[in-house]
């Protein structure tokens, strides 16, 4: 029976020849995440049933990164008990400050997250490792400490939508737009329960950051998970980082989809998601004038070194307009020691910007750059809900790093064509 | 068993940020959580709400994260269940997993107004508008998330499965 990349892991992590599209199943798991804010409730959970040890000590990560470095008692006291569970059970991957970045990047920076696997995270955006050709999405707290348990998960196999991307893409146009052109395409609920697969020749041209840009962002269309194909690229990042075997699926060519959907990237502009859904994708010659008051380059969506080169390529030699705060976020200490390696740290500061340590801080409006009341931001974040970056009447417009440093120089949103 | 109470309604698209926004997120006690509860589309929400009532919204309820802490804090509010044209992923799966009667039932949210009184049968899916008299049926739940249920949640399930 043809399946798709996605049925196949799941079959093969169940014991199973195959599975059909709304099947309950069993699934071992290959790595189970949660992070400050999820894994307190998981560890309650977890001493609740007196189980005693988890089910693999090497299998379970532990980030403290949405509140950290802690900022204030009660978020030091959520880490404090992450750490204690980590030391109790001897977890290997708990990160403390100075190791910790944001969960999404580090996984696959640190080699944890791998080809073939399923990956289970109490964080919506785990959908980002099917970029590397895992099965990989967000569950709740309790599956966690389940999955702490038993080293299982129970899912309903999804459906299958394929995304087709054909073309060369424009200069400033990144793995971020065409996922927002997607979501503006089918909308936030667009893809709900299933798994959406991006293929295609465009795709197969993209960098892994891109990628993994793209399977970030399912979750916002609703998916399960995201997931892309390993090929070259997909190995010449994994294979450096790999500690433990891993297997390549690739979709037949006569599996079964509830959707196929085509593009040429070559017609797609960069885009920029209005408040406060990220379906309100338009292009960002559409955008008119949006006055901004700061703007934040980050996120486990667009915090990788390829993203701060890309915004350092528009800040060098350029000054931010002086009615905007620039917030920049290394995702992970690696990545924030690349970026002063390579020059990146003084261009933003020159450009009078500031940078933060890696952290999910401003994304979900935690700390670190809190808007007040009306005011607007352009991130390269993934969510622009309602109050998703402080008061309830701010406004947060996501997209690209390119376009985002280019806005923060003009003080409004805007191309990098018009610098 | 049957859920009667009085309804609250609230649109399209409820995302778990306006559930329960992140400065809240530095707590896991469901009474606490339940005070600020729908905070971001309704500053007064909690102070209007009774126990028992219930909640009635448009498609994608609960997107975004997927903080416990949205379902928790809708328990904490006192709501005893959600009626939804459709609800996002994670937030189903985790509503399922603590313990959070939900009903998916697409055409409720034209049918119902805010302040009705209305009951669901939790066994047939049967929602009944008392205000109106109108009726609705809600999508049956898969017997092994019954299953869930029953046993008082996932946590309940696999540990009675382990003693087993
Ligand atoms: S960076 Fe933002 S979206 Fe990513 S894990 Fe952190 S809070 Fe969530």
């Amino acid at each position: 029976m043809p399946q798709t990349i996605t049925e196949k892991i799941l079959a093969a992590h169940s014991g199973r020849e195959t599975v059909v599209p709304g099947e309950l199943i069993n699934v071992r798991i290959d790595m189970a995440l949660a992070n400050d804010i999820t894994a307190p409730i998981a560890i309650d959970l977890f001493e609740k049933s007196r189980t005693g040890s988890v089910f693999d000590q090497e299998r379970i990560a532990l980030v403290p990164d949405h509140f950290v470095p802690n900022k204030d008692v009660r978020s030091a006291i959520q880490v404090q008990a992450m750490r204690a569970f980590a030391g109790k059970y001897n977890i290997k991957n708990f990160f403390e400050l100075g190791e910790m970045g944001i969960e999404h990047v580090l996984l696959p920076e640190q080699g944890l997250v791998l080809p073939g696997d399923v990956v289970i995270g109490a964080d919506s955006h785990t959908c980002t490792y099917g970029a590397l050709g895992a099965f990989a999405t967000g569950v709740g707290s309790t599956d966690i400490a389940a999955a702490m348990i038993t080293g299982e998960a129970w899912f309903k196999v999804p459906e299958s939508i394929k995304f087709i991307y054909h073309g060369q893409p424009g200069k400033w146009v990144t793995g971020k737009d065409l996922i927002l052109y997607t979501i503006g395409d089918i909308g936030v609920d667009g893809a709900t329960y299933k798994a959406m697969e991006f293929t295609g020749d465009a795709i197969k041209n993209l960098p892994l950051a891109d990628r993994m840009t793209m399977a970030n962002m399912a979750i916002e269309a609703g998916g399960k998970n995201g997931i892309i194909s390993p090929d070259e690229t997909t190995l010449d990042y994994i294979k450096p980082r790999a500690k433990r075997p891993f297997e390549c699926y690739t979709s037949d060519p006569d599996a079964l989809y509830a959707d196929v959907r085509t593009y040429d990237v070559s017609g797609i502009e960069p885009q920029v998601a209005f408040p406060f859904l990220p379906e309100n994708a338009r292009s960002i010659s559409e955008a008119g004038t949006v006055l901004i008051d700061q703007v934040v380059i980050g996120s486990c969506t667009n915090g990788r070194i390829e993203d701060l080169r890309l915004a350092a390529r528009i800040l060098e030699g350029r000054t931010i307009d002086k009615n905007v705060r620039l917030i920049i976020v290394p995702a992970t200490p690696t990545i924030y020691r690349q970026a002063m390696t390579e020059g990146l740290l003084e261009v933003f500061l020159s450009a009078k910007g500031i940078v933060s340590p890696p952290t999910c801080g401003p994304c979900l409006g935690g700390f670190m750059g809190i808007l007040g009341p009306g005011e607007r931001a352009v991130a390269t974040t993934n969510r622009n809900f309602v109050g998703r970056m402080g008061h309830t009447s701010s406004e947060v417009y996501l997209a690209n790093p390119a376009v985002a440093a280019a806005s923060a120089v003009l003080g409004r949103i805007g191309s990098p064509e018009e610098l | 068993m049957k859920i009667e109470g009085r309804v609250w309604k609230f649109g399209d698209n409820i995302d778990t940020d306006v559930i329960i926004p992140a400065p809240y997120l530095v707590t896991t006690d469901v009474e606490e959580l339940g005070k600020h509860c729908m905070e971001g589309v309704d500053a007064e929400f909690t102070e209007k709400v009774r126990p028992g009532d219930i909640i009635v919204a448009g498609k994608n309820f609960g997107c975004g994260s997927s903080r416990e802490h949205a379902p928790m804090s809708i328990k904490g509010a006192g709501i005893s269940c959600v009626i939804a044209e459709g609800f996002a992923r994670i937030f189903f799966r985790n509503a399922f997993n603590m313990g959070l009667a939900i009903f998916e039932s697409p055409g409720v949210f034209q049918g119902i107004e805010e302040g009705d009184r209305i009951s669901v049968n939790q066994d047939t899916g049967e929602i009944m508008d008392h205000t109106n008299g109108k009726r609705f049926s809600a999508s049956p739940i898969p017997s092994f998330m019954q299953e869930l249920i029953k046993a008082g949640g996932l946590m309940s399930y696999i540990l009675n499965k382990r003693r087993a």
